[in-house]
């Protein structure tokens, strides 16, 4: 792989660009693999990638039914933020947020991580209390975060109207090193540095059986033949209990559509990132200018990754009192994708009922922040059979009630 | 936007009308069950991709419950049913293995 850097930059620019090569390369498989991946997305590459990287497993396949980071990690609202109430959580978040910060180094990839900071705004009474509470958990945590008054508020995000009728901004919970990356450079540069390790990822290639001997896996069937495994990881987000169905144990997840949608191109108004949870809406700006907008999820399973069009009227209504400004917007693109929602809202990195398959889903309606942690989490799993990270994240704490509520913690998305 | 037929007010009302109730047919455990019934009662869920049935109220209409036969993939619905039965009618079943033969999904109860 040859590294990209400016002197590339300059040598192309002499030769017409011809030089560069394919970021990935896209081989047939082959018969046997140390470690499969179901799922090329952000999850399942970064748990490739870790696997390589911290643990020298490098006979991987990461199989994708579509195309690459097409699932989720394409169609998410790209925030990153680690302010989360319990422990657990906040471990694994403030993980993924603070491999993000060097990530494009890491990787020689430029996913344009942009630590804008994210405002949660208090709008109730309620929420005053539980983001106050959120900040002191956080600085035992050792997640820098704080409270701020809508004063505060109003200098971070000067388009915002404190005085919403309906919705008073009372203050909010700041955290300045959260903020955005470009998602599609995540999956992408992941994809690069997996390939450049020797690893084979095979897009549109979906997996049609796994199958198992005396309780172990010994390999998947897929639409490109059958393929053996030593370890295989499912990272499959909201087709997890399909994939399951197929090992032949259940997950304690339900798929259900969460929506977002974008703005025309406008300039510069808006360099935060802000969520009104209680009015169920939250906004960035990203750098083409448009306002990226995050919704609801709908409240009944649903695989068809498009959404209920109430929820984007609900959402959009939110933030006209927030952001009068939004008003005189038009939409350009609303889609959908579909997320794997828990009983408590937390994911699952876990062993399974099957020797040797493990699970990484149950992200629900936020993921993307937390790839590179729970890439990391996986990859130590898989590769020792324990994680710290991911220790509270297991499948059995429903039956042992060890939730980690962020349900309750957070109320709405997150 | 979902519009489901209303068993009791015999009328197609839209999503905003109703409330989703998750899974339906769920068999109770309680105090006497295994950790494993009691668990999966709780927490573990029907996820097809394909034929599901689920609780709706029609709570911005009649109050009541009913039962909706859906296919997750396509949002096309087979047929609604009062809630108070411990399985689909049979014109449900018929309808559904008329569109989508050999449909499966877990053993009905109560």
């Amino acid at each position: 792989m040859k590294r990209y850097s400016a002197f590339a930059v300059a040598r192309e620019a002499l030769r017409y660009h011809m030089g560069w090569e394919r970021a990935w390369t896209s081989p047939a498989p082959k018969r046997h693999y140390d470690v499969i991946i179901v799922g090329a997305g952000g999850h399942g590459l970064a748990t490739a990638y870790y696997l390589g990287k911290n643990y020298g497993i490098t006979n991987v396949a990461i199989l994708e039914k579509g195309w690459l980071g097409g699932g989720n990690t394409g169609r998410n609202t790209t925030i990153i933020r680690s302010n989360y109430l319990q422990d657990p959580s906040a471990a694994i978040y403030e993980k993924a947020r603070s491999l993000y910060e060097d990530m494009s180094q890491d990787l020689n990839y430029n996913v344009m991580f942009s630590p804008r900071g994210v405002i949660m705004l208090a709008q109730t009474e309620h929420e005053v209390r539980g983001y106050k509470r959120t900040a002191h958990a956080n600085a035992l945590q050792g997640v820098p975060t704080e409270w701020i008054d809508p004063k505060r508020v109003k200098e971070l995000v000067p388009i915002i109207n404190l005085e919403g009728p309906r919705y008073p901004v009372l203050g909010g919970l700041w955290q300045e090193r959260g903020g955005t990356a470009r998602h599609d450079a995540v999956a992408w540069g992941y994809a690069r540095a997996c390939s450049a390790m020797g690893m084979d990822i095979i897009q549109q290639c979906e997996v049609t059986g796994v199958r198992s001997e005396n309780g172990r896996v010994v390999g998947v069937n897929t639409t490109k033949g059958s393929i053996d495994c030593d370890k295989l990881g499912m990272v499959v987000a909201g087709n997890c209990s399909h994939l399951s169905d197929m090992a032949g144990f259940r997950l304690p997840v339900e798929s259900v559509a969460l929506q977002a949608l974008v703005s025309e191109p406008i300039k510069p108004c808006m360099d935060v990132v802000v969520m009104a949870n209680t009015v169920h809406g939250y906004m960035s700006q990203s750098d083409k200018g448009e306002m990226v907008i995050g919704g609801g999820t709908d409240a009944f399973n649903n695989y068809t990754q498009r959404g209920s069009f109430h929820h984007i009227e609900e959402t959009v209504r939110a933030l006209n009192e927030t952001f009068p400004m939004v008003s005189r917007l038009k939409m350009l693109r609303q889609w959908g994708g579909i997320v794997d929602v828990t009983g408590d809202r937390s994911p699952l990195i876990s062993k399974t009922p099957v020797n040797n398959i493990f699970v990484n889903a149950g992200w629900g309606t936020g993921g993307f922040k937390a790839i590179p942690g729970s890439g990391w989490a996986m990859a130590e799993l898989m590769a020792t059979g324990h994680s710290p990270l991911a220790e509270e994240f297991s499948m059995n704490r429903f039956k042992e009630g060890k939730f980690i509520d962020e349900s309750v913690a957070a109320g709405v998305a997150h | 936007m979902l519009m489901l037929h209303c068993p009791f007010c015999d009328e197609y009302v839209e999503e905003t009308e109703l409330q989703a109730g998750g899974e339906a047919h769920l068999k109770r455990f309680g105090p006497g069950s295994s950790d494993d019934e009691f668990h999966d009662y709780l927490f573990t869920r029907e996820n097809p991709k394909g034929v599901h049935f689920e609780l709706w109220r029609h709570i911005n209409g009649c109050g009541k419950w009913f039962i909706a036969a859906r296919c997750t993939v396509t949002l096309e619905v087979f047929g609604t049913y009062p809630a108070n039965c411990t399985e689909p009618p049979q014109w449900i079943k018929d309808k559904i293995s008329e569109k989508r033969p050999g449909w499966t999904w877990r053993e009905f109860a109560g």
